[in-house]
């Protein structure tokens, strides 16, 4: 195969003057075969946009495609990926969630030329993406926009001003920069106070799953509450955790009083139920209240989420297309890769997914069927972060990665807000998630 | 006489004589049933005997499997909280559930015997639904009706004036969602095990005891529970496997939650190993389970042989 693959020299060769794949091949087939596992897209009809692309790439460059849509339904992509890496066997690209590319750096190729070409041609990433998809100097994968997701407020227009006095549509312009100083967790606290009156509380949720974790993440990186620090060491025991957790506590008492029980589809629900104000959501739920609650949807609006006492976050959660060590053809899936980074089919993802897939290019952050979706119009043209107007972050960032998944997945913050606000003293809380955090950072 | 056919003569022989032994080999009984038992060797070998080493071996890796690290996994959960609180949750949630099962299973078995036989099948073929449904799919169904804010369950409950019941969000309550589910899959089983075993008992053996005059709980106590008993004591040890393993109840209805106050051994070693990338420390904990039912098959297993020796 060797002498019909891409090589190394021929992929720098064709990427050298910053133009896009182009490679290298002769005659059909003639660049061998390549097996991609891309994610499954829960947008019907998103997956046809990477099959186009991937197809019309394939055929310029005579390579033998075979991709599988593999769903995230049942965790069945993060079984996947487990085996595959053990058995050093199966696709040569796989669309690998968040930590993932930490957790299997030993097993993914470097993709340092490959983001040297994306970075010039598409702006830089954004921090999380450089803490997850890097270590040190070596990029394990590149940020894929299928499935890379904010997850930021999706208020009610009619329901914020009604109760809690606040117009999130002159403060998050369609169109314009954001007029949103006013938009702070103090702010955010009074309006879930009031909506909670009115009936209609914020709906976030405290359970274990990726939601409610994220909004915890994001609250807790605006007081600089960290429970492990970028060095590693453990920083439960400190003034912004103590701040964060007695802020969060108060917030919880005007959240459903179930929200302990939540899981990943619950926030979705109770926005389209339009028995809530606000979620903290990428514009699944909107979406799907246009198709089923119409009267719903047209009230909603994306926006930023409130800034603390050490800035704005608001979570990030990238997806990463990685190619494998054992790989038998990485020049044509580092071309391939290129290939699904451009400016035309980025765009094209993002449309086919009505706005939910997210570029984790800077360049890429304004494009039109953002600031053309509706109902309303502009509903979305905050989502993907135009003005950079909050920083991009992680739940569980800065702590090295290894650790920080741990406290991600283990939903460490959550379940100190829950056993916080079910009576555990504060110091006993401490106590109990310096524990847990120490046993995540052994080696 | 040509050279050629005396000098075949022998091999003809050693040919017939060979052909002979492996007809005989194939004839044996102990042949035959290993030959067809084989598949199922391979398979066992394949899918159980060939993990369970993998599994061990991966609990003796560290987090990032380039190290052997020997027990240090082991010692270092039996440090955790978390993995105590799963230890007494999983004893909790399989004893009870296996017990309910039991009981209900053997309640419901006996009214399906006392029911007339032409009516028999019907609800035979109706108890045993929750039991063929795949169970990710009827734990879907629970899931709504005991979803928090939406739950068909808090409908009827608010139509008679009480709750709402945080079914899967408050500890307690969750707690017994779970084994409530885990009851209704596997209460059936009992039931169709039990109703073979009362099927088997004699007759005669009723009609003696009701010359005798024992009355029902006599005959219960002296005839029905001591010709079931091997069947109970096996159906529970294999109830209880499988109960002690469950996955897809509880990570479909709670994931482990409320503050992984539902975790048993098998989800919390997915979140560990699957979804927090720690495969070694997953695989430590799903190990765990193997001494826990060892004992308990021992027991049981023990007493059954011990019975079949008497008898």
């Amino acid at each position: 195969m060797a002498g019909t693959q891409l090589t190394r020299r021929r992929f720098m060769h064709a990427t050298a003057a910053a133009a896009v794949s182009a490679p290298f091949v002769r005659g059909a087939q003639a660049a061998g075969s390549l097996s991609v596992g891309f994610w499954d897209h829960w947008v019907p009809g998103a997956n046809k946009a990477t099959e186009e692309i991937v197809r019309a790439w394939a055929d310029k460059e005579k390579v033998a495609v075979k991709m599988d849509f593999i769903t995230s339904q049942g965790n069945k992509n993060l079984l996947t990926i487990a085996a595959e890496a053990q058995a050093k066997s199966g696709h040569d690209i796989f669309a690998l969630p968040t930590w993932y590319p930490q957790d299997y750096a030993e097993h993914l190729e470097p993709v340092n030329d490959v983001m040297d070409v994306l970075i010039q041609q598409n702006g830089d990433v954004n921090g999380t993406v450089s803490y997850l998809g890097r270590t040190k100097d070596r990029w394990l994968a590149v940020p894929a926009t299928v499935g890379s997701q904010i997850k930021g407020p999706c208020s009610r227009i009619d329901l914020m001003r009604q109760h809690a006095g606040i117009d999130v549509q002159a403060m998050y312009p369609a169109g314009g920069p954001p007029q949103a100083d006013a938009w702070t967790l103090e702010a955010f606290l009074k309006a879930a106070e009031a909506c909670h009156r009115g009936g209609v509380p914020f709906g976030i949720g405290l359970g274990q799953t990726s939601d409610s974790v994220d909004t915890a993440g994001a609250i807790f990186q605006s007081f600089g509450a960290a429970l492990v620090d970028q060095a590693g060491n453990v920083t439960v025991k400190s003034d912004p955790v103590r701040q964060a957790l007695e802020y969060y506590k108060k917030l919880a008492t005007f959240l459903p009083p179930d929200a302990p029980a939540w899981d990943d589809a619950s926030n979705n629900k109770w926005l389209v139920s339009g028995r809530g104000a606000l979620i903290c959501n990428p514009p699944s739920a909107w979406a799907v209240a246009k198709r089923d609650a119409p009267n719903v949807a047209q009230q909603c609006w994306l926006h930023g989420m409130p800034a603390g006492p050490r800035g704005r976050f608001a979570p990030f959660l990238p997806f990463f297309w990685g190619i494998w060590a054992f790989s038998r053809n990485k020049p044509a899936a580092k071309s391939l890769l290129l290939a699904l980074s451009t400016h035309d089919a980025v765009a094209k993802m993002v449309d086919v997914s009505g706005g939910y897939d997210l570029p984790a290019w800077a360049k890429l952050t304004t494009l039109p069927t953002w600031a053309e979706a509706e109902p309303p119009k502009g509903v979305l043209y905050h989502y993907p972060n135009p003005h950079h107007h909050q920083t991009l972050s992680i739940a569980a960032a800065p702590a090295p990665p290894a650790v920080a998944n741990q406290i991600y997945n283990q939903a460490t913050m959550t379940k100190m807000v829950v056993r916080y606000l079910q009576g555990e003293p504060l110091d006993a809380t401490l106590s109990w998630a310096e524990r847990e955090v120490e046993g995540f950072t052994r080696g | 006489m040509p050279d050629g056919v005396i000098s075949a003569q022998p091999d003809a022989t050693a040919a017939k004589f060979q052909f002979g032994a492996a007809r005989n080999f194939f004839r044996q009984r102990s042949t035959v049933g290993f030959l067809f038992t084989l598949p199922l060797i391979l398979l066992i070998l394949i899918l159980v005997i060939y993990p369970s080493f993998y599994a061990a071996y991966l609990s003796t890796l560290n987090k990032r499997m380039t190290s052997f690290v020997g027990l240090a996994n082991f010692a270092f959960l039996f440090t955790r909280e978390t993995f105590w609180m799963v230890v007494k949750q999983s004893c909790l949630f399989a004893v009870t559930a296996v017990f309910l099962k039991a009981v209900i299973g053997f309640v419901v078995a006996h009214l399906v015997n006392a029911t007339p036989a032409r009516g028999q099948r019907k609800w035979r073929g109706m108890l045993l639904v929750p039991w063929v449904m795949p169970p990710a799919l009827s734990t879907l169904t629970w899931l709504w009706l005991f979803d928090p804010s939406y739950s068909a369950l808090n409908w009827l409950l608010a139509l008679v004036g009480l709750g709402p019941v945080p079914w899967t969000g408050d500890a307690a309550w969750a707690r017994l969602s779970v084994i409530v589910v885990n009851v209704w899959y596997g209460a059936p089983f009992f039931m169709i095990m039990y109703l073979a075993a009362l099927k088997s008992v004699p007759a005669e053996l009723y009609e003696v005891a009701a010359i005798d005059g024992a009355g029902w709980w006599q005959r219960l106590w002296y005839i029905t529970l001591p010709m079931m008993r091997n069947i109970i004591a096996i159906t529970t040890l294999f109830s209880l496997i499988v109960t002690f393993a469950n996955f897809d109840i509880v990570w479909i209805l709670t994931a482990g939650g409320p503050v992984d106050r539902t975790h048993v051994f098998a989800t919390w070693a997915f979140r560990l190993g699957i979804q927090g990338g720690d495969i070694p420390l997953g695989a430590s904990v799903s190990l765990f389970m193997v001494p826990i039912l060892a004992v308990a098959a021992i027991f049981i297993l023990r007493d059954v042989n011990k019975r079949a020796e008497r008898i």
